[in-house]
């Protein structure tokens, strides 16, 4: 049983939907109905098959699991797979994610459906791919590849500047992968193996790690987004419909901090520690910046796109603080921001169904008809504030925690963006459900239906649950990270004695060098 | 399962039934779950400070294992000890009685079961933070009472003030929650546990340890003192942080009662009590605390001088109290901060629920410049309120003149830097404080109506279920002061705390009962000269109040606009906000970050493409030969370099 390909199955399962629903002909609203039904199978039983994953996993191991590892482009380049407790909770968030999607889009999506529905299942195929990966190439051809369904979502089934969105969002992301794809073709070359494991105990020269760690970052901190490349999200988010942008926000921005855990700090150690600054100072800007721009937001989409790019921020600071909590706090983070805010664009797309505006002056005293949405909104509105007991404030507090030990100005700037996060939530809270019903056309809407109920139940018993009983979570990815952490100070502490030596060898020539660390 | 998991958890129970059941099983089921269980709770949790405080037990009780990250580990454990057990007393007896009078005050309400489940999910949150047995759990009990403020004082949603209001009470606490959580981050770094008594014991290790805050290299307690004194601050209401205070009295006054006089708003002076030993150790931190409290207790009985909404009065008469109890940590007299703190949630919660009793007697009106001669129809209520202004002014043997007098006292013996200024500003506001709670009384149960005649037949006594609460209250306001004075700050209060806060043989609580007569009266003689104006103000020369208005206007417009903070911080920070949000959106991601970015190049490409337009052949073979040229070009680069840069 242990030797079932699991992985595998992962990314075979959604791709089989696709070719099914390829066989459904006509246009007839029972042709759109049975593909709709087909999609949800298909991502009801990945999540089923994530969960057996779950369960195969051994809790408390820190290395890559459930590998698998085949030739495949020569004998260097290789199909390997395997999760570790940093990737193996993001592919769970994937596949929960999805049948959520395809529910969302049950209604709102009446062209094309069959395109879309194909689009989101080879989606979800690529994304549980970029997590899995375990080979250089196969990761980047995962990364990328999940640009181009991202990409047709946007530009084919968005909003009336989609076309602008779309190439926005190409345009930024291209210039990080080229740039990504330089570092890993050097990488290859230098090393003379594509595995990732192995890439992570290669020890590359302090001069050169530099350069490659700068072509992950431009990758990672675009996919991120950190500032200031972070504006084509706005605009992609506004553009792209729902359940696009819950995929988004839900998990395609997990992939620059998944890529920073995976590539930049175990690989490039040396980098890691000299560029945290960078990171640092970026992170801080980003917080501070997004906070208020949210704050001044007339439109609630952006303004919830503008408050994931403060809480990546959050995740950044925490992987660079380079502490247990620091790291374990960001990931936790990764998971529970990918919940939230996919919760709250539904939330919104619930709104902009009825109304189809997403301008939240038009919205007020939407409690009165709507009492049930008022409450699964407060309920994100909260996490998305980062209130204890939710999910949001376990990963922010373990990452605020880790960058005071890093340095308190980080912790003491990053806080005030957890008071300027209450401001923003509660003022477009207020804005939209409370207050009196005026507006004839807000009075007509209905509340929520069985389906949309469907859609939030599990998610809000997902935020609570990790916010009350985060165990279960930190326990998957604690032993990773701290595996993470004692290779960093294991070759931190190489590179200096390496550095010694050479300069007891060669006299005063390395000094500078050595002063720089 | 222990009695403290149903003193704990009933709440949360109720909570529970009527949030989510309320519609199903209707307002009267869940009223009647909700207030049963809280009066559960409070029935027990008297038997539990009888326990722990007089019996001499002490537990820890384990809920479940919680967060492990690196060396960070914590579980939820409920830490009964007299501190908490006073507290446990405090917050569910206020809460149950708070439960059966808004059964009565919410009768008209069409959300009472909604009203209902926040008031026991507040008395939850609250029992979580005060059974804490370290800092993290105590956050999430401090935000989550933050939460279920929010969500009463907004609860009549929709008024736009009271949604206002709300935000403005969530958001400045999160500014006291920053200051908290910076200060369990250094604590962590310092000490490398949150868990209090882990904490203590290592104390002794630190009490000279230095690291850099902010670039500043600092005496570390100091910083950890002042940075959970931030949080304090919030939570209290100080100084700074104390303009979400009057405005919460948007909500129910039953919420004012509980949540912004007896309960949350102590969570502060409960939060300095519980790290008392910290603050010990920072000499520094007990001057800055004493400047706060001092002036807090000054400042917010000026203003209540001349306020006329009746609950706004209190509030800030509230927030002066408030003072006083930091006045008394700042004196490390921290035996009694709690005993005012317990007193006070007695005669404050009287003189809140009676103040309800007055606007449901006069038709929701809360001007008491509307009001007056309301003394003979209803007579109840006068009796009750008259019982909390004489506790709250200290007359002599209520509640109020054991614990007042001991923080003035203190803060004269002590020998913190500041004490001669929280000792004279407390004295000072001993003497406001009698006016203003006379001036209320007054103005609201003597002299004419000043009520129209429609409003003044409708006045009539409150019901059974909500003078009832106010009796008990009140014998609480009488006697607590009498029976609890030589436990929590006498000759008993060792043996009583049993190590629970800072307390010593010799400390300022023994050296205040040695000082000169004059000092021991001058509250008192404070307190009559208060009544004396009073009476003259408002009973024997009612126009004086106006013609002193008319001769001093701007201290009158200075003290009537609470000294301006809302002015001065909507200028200062909110207006800026907003005005640098736009500006960074605008500008920041529009012109600059895009205009040079994205849509710049997108521009420049567009002029250049049309140039090379002539290559645009649309054969597939052009653009093969183009690609092969760009391959050949870096890979000849990279053989060249060896992939060097």
């Amino acid at each position: 049983m242990a030797d079932w390909p699991i992985l595998s199955a992962l990314l075979l399962v959604p791709l089989f939907g696709a070719l099914l629903i390829l066989t459904i002909r006509g246009d007839s609203e029972q042709a759109k109905k049975n593909i709709r039904y087909v999609a949800l199978f298909t991502t009801l039983a990945e999540f089923v098959l994530v969960i057996l994953m779950w369960s195969m996993f051994e809790v408390g191991e820190a290395g890559f699991q459930l590998i698998e590892d085949h030739a495949w482009i020569g004998e260097s380049i290789r199909y390997k797979l395997g999760v570790d407790g940093i990737s193996m909770l993001l592919v769970v968030l994937t596949a929960f994610l999805m049948p959520i999607c395809i529910l969302a889009s049950w209604e709102s999506i009446q062209d094309n459906v069959k395109e879309y529905m194909i689009a989101f299942l080879v989606l979800e195929t690529l994304m549980v791919g970029v997590f899995v990966a375990l080979d250089i190439f196969l990761f980047y051809i995962f990364f990328e590849g999940g640009l181009i369904p991202m990409f047709l979502i946007i530009g084919v089934w968005g909003g009336p500047r989609r076309i602008y969105a779309s190439f926005k969002f190409f345009l930024y992301t291209l210039l990080g992968s080229l740039l990504m794809l330089v570092a890993i073709l050097w990488m290859y070359i230098d090393a003379g193996t594509a595995d990732i494991p192995t890439l992570m105990q290669t020890d590359f020269p302090a001069s050169i790690q530099t350069w490659l760690w700068l072509g992950f970052f431009a990758s990672f901190a675009v996919k991120m987004p950190m500032w200031p490349v972070h504006t084509w999200l706005p605009d992609a988010h506004v553009e792209a419909p729902t359940a696009g942008s819950v995929i988004l926000a839900g998990v395609l921005l997990k992939m620059g901090g998944y890529g920073f855990l995976r590539f930049s700090v175990p690989m490039f150690p040396v980098a890691t520690d000299q560029l945290a600054w960078l990171i640092f100072g970026l992170s801080m800007v980003a917080i501070i910046y997004t906070s208020l721009v949210a704050l001044a937001q007339k439109d609630m989409k952006k303004l919830i796109a503008y408050s994931s790019v403060a809480h990546m921020g959050f995740v950044t600071i925490g992987i660079f603080a380079l502490n247990s909590q620091g790291v374990g706090g960001s990931v936790f983070q990764m998971l529970s921001h990918g919940v939230v805010s996919g919760a709250l664009f539904l939330c919104v797309g619930v709104l902009y169904d009825r109304l189809h505006t997403r301008e939240i002056a038009r919205y007020g005293g939407v409690v009165n008809n709507m009492p049930v949405f008022a409450v699964v909104f407060m309920v994100f509105t909260m996490a998305g504030l980062g209130l204890p007991g939710t999910s949001g404030f376990v990963g922010e507090f373990l990452a605020l925690t880790g960058a005071f030990q890093r340095n308190s100005w980080i912790a003491f700037v990053a806080a005030i963006g957890v008071i300027l996060a209450a401001a923003y939530m509660l003022y477009l809270y207020m804005r939209i459900v409370f207050g009196n019903l005026t507006k004839d056309d807000v009075k007509a809407m209905p509340d929520l239906n069985l389906r949309e109920k469907i859609i939030f139940l599990p998610m809000i018993a997902v935020v609570l649950w990790m916010g009350i009983y985060p165990k279960p979570f930190l326990d998957v990815i604690n032993p990773s990270v701290e595996k993470l952490l004692e290779d960093h100070r294991a070759s931190i502490a190489n590179h200096e004695l390496g550095l010694d030596m050479a300069f007891r060898n060669s006299g005063s020539g390395v000094l500078s060098a050595h002063e720089t660390q | 399962m222990s009695q403290f998991h149903i003193i704990v958890f009933g709440p949360l129970l109720g909570f529970l039934i009527a949030g989510i059941f309320g519609r199903r099983i209707g307002d009267r089921a869940s009223m009647a779950v909700t207030s049963g269980l809280v009066t559960l709770s409070a029935v027990l949790s008297l038997f539990a400070l009888k326990d722990v405080a007089f019996d001499n037990n002490m537990y820890r009780v384990l809920v479940m294992s919680w967060v492990q990250s690196g060396d960070m580990v914590f579980d939820w454990v409920l830490k009964i000890d007299t501190l908490t057990a006073v507290m446990l007393v405090v917050v569910n007896v206020v809460s149950a009685l708070v439960h059966w009078y808004s059964i009565g005050y919410m009768s008209a309400d069409p959300h009472r079961s909604r009203f209902f489940a926040y008031l026991s999910l507040f008395t939850f949150t609250m029992l979580m933070l005060v059974t804490s047995d370290n800092l993290v759990q105590m956050f999430f009990g401090w935000e989550g009472v933050g939460l279920a403020s929010y969500l009463l004082i907004g609860f009549w949603y929709q008024r736009p003030s009271a949604n206002a209001a709300a935000i403005k009470a969530f958001v400045v606490n999160r500014v006291g929650d920053f200051g908290f959580s910076l200060g369990i981050f250094a604590l962590f770094l310092l000490t490398g546990s949150v868990l209090f008594d882990e904490i203590f014991a290592s104390l002794g290790t630190y009490a000279d340890a230095r690291f850099v805050f902010i670039g500043i290299d600092a005496h570390a307690l100091t910083v950890i003192s002042i940075l959970l004194f931030i949080g304090a601050m919030g939570k209290s209401a100080q100084l700074f942080l104390h303009t979400w205070l009057p405005d919460a009295m948007e909500g129910p006054t039953p919420v004012s009662a509980l949540i912004h006089a007896a309960t949350m708003v102590t969570a502060g002076v409960f939060l300095m009590a519980r790290v008392s030993p910290i603050l010990e150790l920072s000499p520094d931190a007990l001057t800055l605390i004493m400047v706060i409290g001092g002036a807090t207790a000054f400042f917010a009985a000026s203003v209540g001088l001349v306020q006329n909404d009746i609950k706004r009065v209190i509030a800030y008469s509230t927030c002066s109290q408030l003072g006083y109890m930091f006045v008394a940590i700042g004196a490390s007299a921290y035996g009694a901060a709690i005993f005012h703190l317990f007193t006070h949630a007695f005669f404050k919660a009287l003189l809140f629920l009676g103040a309800g009793s007055v606007i449901h007697a006069m038709s929701d009106e809360q001007d008491m410049r509307n009001m007056g001669g309301l003394m003979k129809m209803i007579p109840l209520t006068y009796i009750m309120m008259l019982v909390g202004t004489l506790a709250l002014t200290g007359f002599p043997y209520t509640a109020g003149f054991f614990s007042k007098d001991m923080v003035i006292e203190a803060a004269y013996v002590t020998e913190n830097g500041m004490a001669d200024f929280g000792f004279l500003m407390t004295v000072i506001a001993a003497l406001m404080t009698s006016f203003y709670s006379w001036r209320l009384i007054f103005m609201t149960f003597h002299g004419n109506p000043r009520a129209d005649e429609k409003v003044m037949s409708h006045v009539h006594e409150s019901p059974p279920v909500m003078w009832v609460p106010l009796a008990v209250l009140a014998v609480g306001a009488l006697f607590t002061g009498v029976v609890f004075a030589e436990y929590f700050i006498g000759h008993e209060r060792l043996a009583f705390w049993a190590g629970s806060l800072m307390t010593h043989a010799g400390d300022v609580m023994d050296e205040a009962h040695n000082i000169p007569g004059y000092i021991k009266w001058l509250p008192a003689v404070m307190m009559a000269i208060g009544f004396g104006l009073s009476l003259l103000f408002y009973i024997l020369k009612p126009d004086l109040p106006a013609a002193v208005a008319r001769t001093f206007p701007g201290i009158y417009a200075f003290l009537l606009n609470k000294w301006y903070f809302d002015e001065l911080y909507d200028r200062v920070i909110i207006r800026p906000a907003f005005w640098f949000g736009r500006l960074f959106w605008k500008r920041g991601d529009g012109k600059t970050i895009d205009g040079l970015g994205p849509d710049g190049v997108s521009a420049r490409i567009m002029a250049t493409a049309s140039r090379f337009r002539v290559l645009q052949s649309g054969y597939v073979y052009h653009y093969a030969f183009a690609m092969l040229i760009g391959i050949a070009i870096v890979i000849t680069y990279f053989v060249l370099t060896g992939g060097g840069f």
